[in-house]
């Protein structure tokens, strides 16, 4: 047998969390289990027993400046995490393989697929989704206006995801013609073939945005 | 996906030790690494890979994400993200085919997640490999045949293949490194190595589970990529089934060092999309030294670099489209404006 070498170091808590709300609290379990570190490798820590392979990871996820604490899987998605335990489903699922876009959301302010990373890897960094993008008083993004000024969807689909992608991709600097647009934003499948739409709708937030 | 053990590494050498404790093929080891996830995490949800504990590797980005260049070469952290690597202004002005194969691979939310290490082992695209309910596939089940070898192959290799598999090696970034000879550091249960990055994929012959020479627990740290005089000259062409987003149907890696008179004095070639591993075409670059880079020169070079190419049923067109693909990749290089 090998030795286990990922015992849980003794006394190791789970980060306090803040904020919790009702849905994060009824996602929370009471038995979760810190993420434990692979510390070097110790005689203690040979000793111990495996812990359980279904034991829940005790996560906090900072989703829109808020955290939430959760008991969850450690298969789980950022994707899964969101829809499906924090309640927010503007993040949608097309794929959940990599290759559409529509789970794009923003990880520390850079576009990543939320369903290709696990939500244990998106502990201690700051995730925004559709629903963070909007003003507090409502007021909508620029890039959200100019979806609907251009009228940029039709099934609406493919859209949280795009308009995500959209903005990185100004913030990115790869904003600076058409050819340029549809090239860095080709991770982003519609399958409403909105394109033309779309590319116009980034070029006007683009000269709104300052970027 | 099957459940797991989800541990953070804090140290290279914890990771490592803890990968190391199994034998035998990595890809097959109970233990795996998660850099980006975006190979792992999709093989795994298809049950292609089904670890017993996955080991992220992001928190030792610290000490292995950086992108240093010097003029002896680059220096290129593992865990440096593609989208970090393909924006650094070195790498774009001194070695524009690594930045090309980067700009010209996945998405760009892949592409911010993607580490460079995990990039070179990324397993293929093959669909009978990725969808297993398919029984046989050598690579994922060893004995169990190639379901390829009779079924749809058109983007299966033509160089480098065996009668146990034909897959083709997918990525776009190891044709660049095997190109420029570039150098893999390694760090592993048994301490540290460093390997040519050419050796680091393994042609499939009687063993396509293996692909690879590192063992289980083995880490890519750094990449070295050694400066010459024909970095600057570089590029890479990918052609495509659609213009973006989408694996190689043929690609070339090409470098050159021209003397007066456009006379060929280093040509490095790498081809992808075509080949069951990074393939470094000697060749075709043998067929250019020494001579003056026209057509003719270059389609000969072509030629040879398809000298032993083995079609299948659907993937004929793949010898003509590759050198066809070669023959550009040269003549635009060579037409490159480089400044000094
Ligand atoms: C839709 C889609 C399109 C794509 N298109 C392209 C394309 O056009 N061109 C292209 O080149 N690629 C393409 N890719 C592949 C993508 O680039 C790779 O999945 C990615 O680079 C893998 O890196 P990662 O960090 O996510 O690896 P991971 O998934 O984290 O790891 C992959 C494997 O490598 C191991 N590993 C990771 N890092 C290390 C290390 N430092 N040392 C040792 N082992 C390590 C892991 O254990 C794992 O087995 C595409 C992927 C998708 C999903
Ligand atoms: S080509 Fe290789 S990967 Fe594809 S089915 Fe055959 S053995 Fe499997
Ligand atoms: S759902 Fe994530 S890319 Fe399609
Ligand atoms: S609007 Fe329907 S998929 Fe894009």
């Amino acid at each position: 047998m090998t030795p286990d070498l990922f015992a849980r170091p003794e006394g190791r808590s789970s980060p306090a969390a803040s904020g919790l709300d009702r849905r994060s609290f009824l996602g929370a379990g009471a038995c979760g289990a810190a993420v434990p570190l692979l510390g070097p490798v110790s005689a203690d820590a040979q000793a111990a027993a495996p812990p359980d392979i279904r034991q829940p990871l005790d996560l906090t996820l900072t989703i829109n400046g808020r955290d939430h604490r959760l008991a969850l899987d450690a298969r789980t998605t950022l994707l899964d995490a969101l829809r499906e335990r924090i309640g927010l489903t503007g993040t949608k699922k097309g794929c959940d393989q990599g290759q559409c876009g529509a789970c794009t959301v923003l990880l520390d302010g850079t576009r990543v697929l939320s369903c290709l990373t696990l939500a244990a890897m998106a502990e201690g960094r700051e995730v925004t989704t559709i629903e963070g993008l909007a003003g507090p008083d409502g007021t909508l993004h620029p890039m959200q206006q100019a979806f609907v000024d251009h009228d940029a969807f039709q099934c609406g689909y493919c859209t949280p995801g795009q308009i995500l992608s959209a903005v990185a991709c100004v913030n990115e600097g790869h904003a600076n013609d058409p050819a340029q647009i549809r090239e860095y934003m080709s991770g982003n499948l519609c399958r409403c073939a909105a394109y033309p739409n779309i590319v116009a709708a980034v070029e006007q937030a683009k000269a709104e945005m300052g970027a | 996906m099957q459940p797991f053990h989800y541990r953070r590494a804090d140290s290279l050498d914890a990771a490592a030790q803890a990968a190391g404790a199994s034998r035998g093929s990595r890809v097959e080891a109970p233990v795996q690494f998660v850099a980006g996830g975006t190979t792992l995490l999709d093989l795994m949800k298809i049950e292609v890979m089904r670890p017993a504990t996955v080991i992220d590797i992001n928190p030792l980005a610290d000490r292995y994400g950086a992108i240093d260049a010097t003029d002896r070469g680059l220096r290129l952290g593992a865990l440096a993200r593609m989208a970090q690597a393909a924006d650094d202004p070195a790498v774009r002005r001194d070695y524009p085919v690594i930045a090309q194969t980067l700009d010209l691979a996945a998405s760009q939310q892949l592409r911010n997640m993607a580490t460079l290490g995990g990039n070179l082992l990324q397993r293929t695209r093959c669909p009978y490999f990725r969808d297993v309910s398919w029984t046989a596939c050598n690579k994922r089940d060893p004995g169990s045949g190639c379901a390829a070898l009779e079924g749809v192959n058109r983007k299966h290799a033509v160089l480098g293949v065996s009668e146990a598999c034909i897959a083709t090696y997918p990525g776009d970034f190891a044709q660049a490194l095997v190109a420029l000879d570039a150098r893999l550091e390694i760090a592993g249960p048994q301490g540290r190595r460093e390997i040519a990055a050419a050796d680091l994929h393994r042609l499939p012959g009687e063993t396509p589970n293996v692909e690879t020479q590192l063992g289980p627990g083995e880490l890519i740290t750094s990449i070295l990529v050694p400066a010459g005089a024909w970095t600057r000259r570089s590029l890479y062409l990918k052609v495509r089934d659609r213009e973006s987003y989408d694996f190689a149907l043929a690609s070339a890696a090409v470098a050159l060092e021209l003397g007066d008179d456009d006379t060929v004095r280093e040509a490095r070639i790498a081809l992808g999309g075509v080949a069951t591993v990074p393939w470094r075409a000697r060749a075709a670059e043998d067929a250019l030294k020494g001579r003056r880079l026209d057509e003719a020169a270059a389609e000969a070079a072509a030629e040879a670099a398809f000298a032993d190419a083995q079609i299948r049923e659907h993937n004929a067109y793949k010898v003509d489209l590759g050198r066809r693909t070669l023959v550009r990749a040269l003549l635009d290089a060579a037409r490159l404006e480089i400044r000094t």
